[in-house]
């Protein structure tokens, strides 16, 4: 038996024996998921336990290194783990920003001494972080943010305000940028800091957005405070660590377009009607539906190629540029057409027989996507002048 | 299989594109235009093509090919797009050739394959007769004679005839359900073959057949017989089309970037105009989009995967939807000089509609990618 094998089998008999039978079932939506923190949300004990054994070997973060609380899997192991939590239908012992986003810029750009008090945490599901990025009045325009940080010997003073800040409401900690120089170019004098939510100069109020309740807040600084050894890089240069996760927010934004499982143009067909060759009836809607399908299906080509490309060290070309403009306007038609489809059934917006509005909400909600994370606009001035070498104006 | 082109493939690209830009571009395709030439591709050029083994990247080995498969093809087809490459590449080699592989007894493929790979006969495909690609309603007719049969009807859209030495012409046997297809030689008794220019300054042409006689081997495999081969090989033919269309979607593309680059209207390059970039940003994202699925594609057909209808017909509809944005922005995003002759950027935009056309068009592939998809 080859090692690999080896795993697998290993990994079968330990997850049969510890993942409980209520965590066997797929997950319904992001709340289903267990995202830990001092004031976890907990709707089944199970998820506790799951998580626990799951972090005990490593396995919440299984490509992380060992030191640092992670399973140290390589990436046929992790592909192996994946397979065999997909065979039992297992859900995710732990999904948080901090395994998500911080994690990946930690172990990019801190420092032994950051990694290792910050990311053994985040695999223990101990504190959950969120992410202090867009301002009132920098949200395209990220990089005037004006959040000030003032330098007070051993620690920063933070004064200012954060908004679309996402669970802020039940983060622990904030990765936060701030701008600790203005002096220069608008690019130049911003840090990323890390600091403790639970003190007397933060503030969080949620937002509530036209789809309903959203996990979105805004944050107020006044007098917060932020340790220097929480500095992440060098002080000034943190528009570079906000710039790599700004590339990892648009690509998990991206895969947003491709969640369906069901062809829309057949539930089109049993709802609207076919005629006597089954075609949908409705040929404008059936032309719709059509060009939809054939894009989102040639899109999901396209996430296919580039991933084959950088495996097989051709890099990562222009294409995925693409994706964040692309995958957001294909879930926003995708949305629409939903609504278009469904009928009357789609516009609740409360009660059961409307299944408590979740269609016209994620309609709703959907319109976001192409904003947040950078908007369709600016992914395409940035298509434009990067890749296409079009000059400024 | 990945959706990656290995080193091999990328060679040839490579090789191809070296090839046609120097024998075989817009400049030589002006040249032979302005000639009034009926052929209009230049047989010496051809020839060197043939050499190259060009013509037999597809035909499996046994039959004098190298059998390198469609994906192979398919790279080279994207270079003649890019070029605008006028040769019987697409009739006889994509199209032919894949329907007698397809549909022939072994006698009729050893006699006819190792010809096309060496570029010593040349067939045509004689199937649409109305104003567009109808593969189900056929008029055309064949009756049996003494050994033989005996064809009547009329054909459009036949590429390259008037070169052609051979058209396969799709007709109904009586007393068959399912189409046949008959070689017919060009010079035969009853058959007139009328060329047409057409838009993209290729030769196409129309057929009569007015009684025209065949002996008993001009019957291609079976009588009644040629209606799964015909399927797949326009498939094939359809993405090789697509290959061909993201080539010259591609080149226009790009033309007109280098433009937006260097033309100054009210003291600024008109690139900096963000009317102008977005509207290129978005047709980048479509031609990435277009070529994941030109390769996919290309890969079924050299997998034999069990979807290639409708990744044909989703490749055809996607390219003819790209190709046609991409060659009407290129003319309007070049203004005044776009609409000239001099100009190169219109012989794209000509060639790209009949590609588009033939083997069926948008309108056409979209239905039937609906109707695969169950809706």
């Amino acid at each position: 038996m080859s090692e690999l094998e080896q795993f697998r089998a290993e990994t079968r008999a330990w997850l049969e024996a510890n993942c409980p039978q209520s965590m066997r079932t797929p997950a319904r939506g992001f709340e289903d998921i267990y995202n830990g923190g001092r004031k976890p949300e907990i709707d089944h004990p199970d998820q506790k336990v799951w998580c626990d054994r799951m972090a005990e070997r490593g396995w919440t973060v299984p490509t992380w290194p060992k030191e640092y609380g992670g399973g140290g899997l390589n990436k046929e192991e992790a592909k192996v783990l994946a397979q065999e939590m997909a065979r039992i239908s297992a859900r995710r012992p732990l999904d948080s920003f901090g395994i998500s986003m911080l994690g990946p810029a930690l172990l990019q750009f801190g420092s032994e001494e950051q990694k290792k008090e910050h990311l053994p945490p985040i695999a223990r599901g101990e504190i959950r972080w969120c992410q202090g990025y867009s301002e009132p009045n920098a949200g395209s325009d990220l990089a005037s943010l004006a959040t000030r940080a003032e330098d007070q010997g051993d620690h920063y003073l933070i004064n200012g305000q954060k908004v679309w800040t996402s669970y802020a409401d039940k983060a622990d900690w904030i990765f936060c940028l701030v701008r600790t120089d203005s002096s220069g170019s608008k690019h130049e004098g911003i840090s990323f800091v890390l600091f403790d939510m639970d003190q007397p100069g933060v503030t969080v109020k949620p937002i509530k957005l036209i789809s309903g309740s959203s996990p979105f807040c805004e944050t107020f600084f006044d007098d917060a405070k932020a340790l220097k050894k929480n500095l992440i890089g060098e002080e000034g240069k943190g528009w570079t660590i906000a710039k790599y996760l700004l590339t990892h927010e648009r690509e998990m934004i991206s895969g947003f377009g491709t969640m369906s499982r069901e062809s829309l143009g057949q539930r089109a067909a049993k709802i609207v009607g076919a005629d006597a060759s089954g075609r949908l009836a409705n040929g404008v809607l059936r032309q719709n539906i059509a060009q939809y399908q054939l894009d989102a299906m040639v899109f999901g080509y396209t996430m296919a190629r580039i991933g084959d490309e950088a495996k097989a060290g051709q890099g990562l070309g222009p294409a995925s540029s693409i994706f964040k403009y692309y995958g957001t306007e294909l879930n926003k038609r995708r949305n629409e057409l939903n609504l278009a489809v469904q009928g009357e059934v789609a516009l609740g917006w409360d009660g059961d027989v409307y299944d408590g509005g979740q269609l016209s909400r994620d309609w709703l909600r959907s319109k976001g996507n192409s904003i947040e994370g950078g908007t369709t606009e600016v992914q395409l001035n940035i298509i434009a002048k990067r890749v296409l070498g079009l000059p400024d104006a | 299989m990945a959706l990656v082109l290995n080193e091999e493939q990328i060679m040839l690209k490579d090789s191809a594109a070296g090839f046609l830009a120097e024998k075989a571009a817009v400049p030589q395709l002006r040249a032979l235009r302005d000639s009034g030439s009926e052929t209009t591709f230049d047989a010496a050029v051809w020839r060197e093509m043939v050499e190259m083994g060009w013509a037999s990247i597809a035909i499996p080995e046994a039959f004098g090919g190298l059998g390198y498969g469609y994906t192979g093809l398919g790279l080279v087809l994207e270079q003649v797009g890019r070029h605008l490459s006028n040769s019987p590449l697409e009739s006889a080699v994509l199209v032919s050739a894949t329907l007698i592989n397809e549909l022939g007894s072994e006698a009729q493929k050893q006699q006819w394959l190792p010809a096309i790979a060496a570029g010593e006969t040349q067939f045509s495909l004689a199937l649409q007769e109305g104003a567009h690609h109808n593969p189900q309603q056929l008029a055309t007719t064949a009756r049996r004679e003494g050994e033989g049969y005996v064809l009547n009807g009329s054909k459009v859209l036949v590429l390259d005839a008037p070169s052609a030495q051979q058209f396969l012409v799709v007709a109904m046997l009586e007393g068959s359900e399912g189409p046949s297809v008959f070689a017919v030689p060009a010079d035969a008794a009853g058959l007139t073959v009328e060329s047409r220019a057409m838009v993209d300054s290729r030769a196409a042409g129309a057929l009569m057949l007015d009684n025209v006689s065949v002996g008993a081997d001009a019957l291609v495999g079976e009588a009644g017989a040629a209606g799964p081969a015909l399927e797949r090989t326009l498939d094939i033919a359809n993405i090789g089309l697509a290959a061909e269309l993201l080539g010259l979607s591609v080149e226009a593309f790009e033309r007109t970037v280098a433009y937006l680059q260097e033309r100054k209207q009210f003291g600024r390059i008109i690139g900096s105009f963000q009317g102008l970039q977005h509207r290129a940003a978005e047709l980048f994202a479509e031609l990435e989009l277009a070529r994941s699925i030109v390769l996919k594609a290309l890969q079924a057909i050299d997998e034999g995967a069990d979807n290639l209808p409708l990744l044909a017909s989703a490749a055809k509809a996607k390219l003819c939807e790209v190709a046609q944005r991409a060659s009407n922005e290129a003319v309007q995003m070049h203004g005044g000089i776009g609409m000239t002759d001099e100009c190169e950027i219109g012989f794209f935009i000509k060639r790209a509609r009949v590609a588009q056309h033939t083997f069926g068009d948008y309108n056409y592939h979209l239905d039937r990618f609906a109707q695969l998809g169950g809706f």
